[in-house]
């Protein structure tokens, strides 16, 4: 079933400039995209190539300046819909730091829910609940401050899981985490997809973090290059090493070693597979 | 070294002071604050006294932090006690030109002294054993009769909120900003007061322009989490009094009864 739907999305944005009179920059360039409920779906690309962009007008943060978005068949250009469509998809920003607002974790988790008008009782359930998904409840009574960047990114996962959205959009979560921090994010969020189904749009720049979802969708100059599983995706290495975009190092060395002449018909992505595709070809 | 600095100072060690309602200990300390400066013969002033002793003890926090928030106005207290002792008015025990000590004159500076210890006691009583986020609710709930006069009290409350969650944030930041100027051969421990002011402007500079940064996110984040203003706002959290509000309500009431009496009759 369709989730999001971005049909010809265009977003271009206005520079002003002293020597010539303002030129629009295309930043999203007549992009059409649907996003299945329960999906996990991953969005790559290297910088400018408007991956941000595109993340910030899944809840209407950013409006389209051509075509348009449907949540759930809302356009998030109609304002009566913001609100609704931000209770259904929560974007959990780069920076860990910039998006807690309360002292206290549990009330930080509160923040959405109370905003919504839920009941006290309720938001308490809510908030044990979201904290124990990604495994910080033992921390609710302790100050943000304190924790790494990995706690605190889940923290902020948790405060948009307490407003039990159906799709969480999360823009570049690891790129200012240390590689512990990044495996807790995203095993915490490939859990929520599996376990609570919840509809997981992961914006990244680090491709080994895409090879669990169910499609990758690739993104350059605000279009899209190409999209597929990640063993598809990942198999056009020529295509993504042009775009200067790399490929999972598992992925890189076979490749190599095919074209050095071993025999390989499809491509490993992460080293598991390629333990076991190197172990078969070498016996 | 920036990073000791501590900011509301919450001191958790479960007294039964800890335990009271936040409101009710705002409002017990607006109350003391009218008493101690109704306090007129050295009776009631010595309740007043025992009550700052009494409060310390409750409070279970160590001694020692209470001298710490003392010492910050060690000077105010020197320096005003010392010019009640000359400004009093009677017969001068002591005079030499201008300068006389009058008995009235003493009796001024031990009311002053001991008033502004008092006061600065019971409000460190209140920030050692009330939590920041307690502090801003209470206020928040005690000032909403003032949203009728159009004051935006939910918005103050949130930007307390906002303040003491970035404060810690802000302060390594700081500490970070001002380690990378060193680094980059910034002097900022010699010469005169005006040159170390001087040397602050490359810290304080890049910490606006981050403050700003993280502003311009944390307001994105919030609209993510569909903040719309106070209205239809829910809170989790309920604050209830209970029977031991009664109870310490009851007690401060007949201490002021108290220092009312021992100023009208003795």
């Amino acid at each position: 079933m369709e989730f999001i739907k971005a049909e010809n999305l265009t977003f271009s944005y206005d520079v002003e400039d002293n020597q010539q009179p303002n030129i629009p920059v295309k930043v999203i360039n007549d992009l059409n995209l649907s996003v299945k409920k329960g999906e996990f779906l991953a969005v790559i690309g290297h910088n400018g190539s408007g991956k941000s962009t595109l993340s910030k007008h899944f809840n209407g943060i950013l409006l389209p300046t051509g075509g348009q978005i449907l949540v759930d068949g809302m356009s998030t250009s109609e304002e009566d819909n913001v609100y609704k469509i931000r209770r259904k998809v929560g974007l959990v920003l780069q920076n860990p730091d910039n998006q807690l607002v309360a002292s206290i974790i549990e009330e930080d988790v509160a923040f959405g829910p109370e905003n919504l008008g839920i009941e006290p009782e309720r938001i308490r359930e809510l908030v044990d609940s979201a904290l124990k998904a990604v495994d910080m409840y033992e921390y609710r009574t302790h100050s943000p401050h304190k924790l790494s960047g990995g706690q605190k990114q889940r923290i902020a996962i948790a405060g948009i899981l307490a407003m039990e959205p159906d799709c969480i959009v999360l823009d570049e979560p690891t790129s200012m985490l240390d590689p512990k921090g990044r495996e807790e994010v995203i095993r915490a969020v490939t859990k929520l997809n599996k376990e609570r189904g919840i509809t997981v749009i992961l914006i990244t720049h680090n491709m080994d973090e895409t090879v669990d979802c169910d499609r990758v969708v690739v993104m350059d100059k605000g279009e899209i290059l190409t999209e597929g599983t990640p063993h598809e995706v990942f198999a056009k290495v020529e295509l993504l090493k042009k775009h200067r975009l790399d490929v999972p190092q598992a992925t890189e060395l076979c490749k190599r070693l095919r074209d050095f002449g071993l025999p390989m018909e499809t491509l490993p992505i992460d080293t598991d597979e390629c333990i076991k595709f190197l172990e078969e070809v070498l016996s | 070294m920036i990073r000791d600095i501590t900011l509301g100072q919450f001191y958790p060690s479960g007294s039964p002071l800890h335990r009271l309602d936040p409101r009710v200990k705002v409002l017990m300390l607006i109350a003391s604050i009218v008493v101690i400066f109704c306090t007129f013969n050295f009776y009631a002033l010595g309740i007043v006294a025992a009550l700052a002793v009494a409060s310390i003890i409750l409070s279970r926090v160590p001694v020692r932090l209470f001298l710490k928030s003392l010492k910050a106005i060690i000077f105010v207290v020197i320096f005003t006690s010392i010019l009640n002792v000359f400004y009093g008015q009677g017969d001068p025990l002591w005079q030499w030109g201008i300068l006389k000590i009058t008995w009235p004159g003493i009796q001024n500076a031990i009311f002053v002294t001991v008033r502004i210890i008092t006061l600065v006691i019971l409000s460190s009583t209140l920030t050692f054993t009330t939590s920041p986020t307690d502090l801003t609710d209470a206020l928040e709930r005690l000032m909403k009769p003032l949203s009728l006069l159009g004051i935006k009290v939910h918005e103050i409350a949130m930007m307390m909120t906002i303040a003491l969650r970035f404060v810690p944030t802000l302060l390594e930041e700081t500490d970070k900003i001002m380690s990378a100027q060193k680094a980059r051969g910034a002097d900022m421990e010699s010469g005169n007061l005006i040159s170390r002011i001087k040397a602050l402007i490359p810290v304080l500079i890049p910490l606006f322009v981050s403050a700003f940064r993280r502003a311009y996110d944390l307001a994105m984040a919030m609209e993510c989490r569909c903040y719309q203003g106070g209205s239809g706002r829910t809170r989790m959290r309920k604050l209830k009094m209970s029977y031991r509000d009664l109870i310490g309500t009851l007690i401060l009431l007949t201490v002021f009864a108290g220092i009312i009496l021992c100023n009208i009759f003795l």
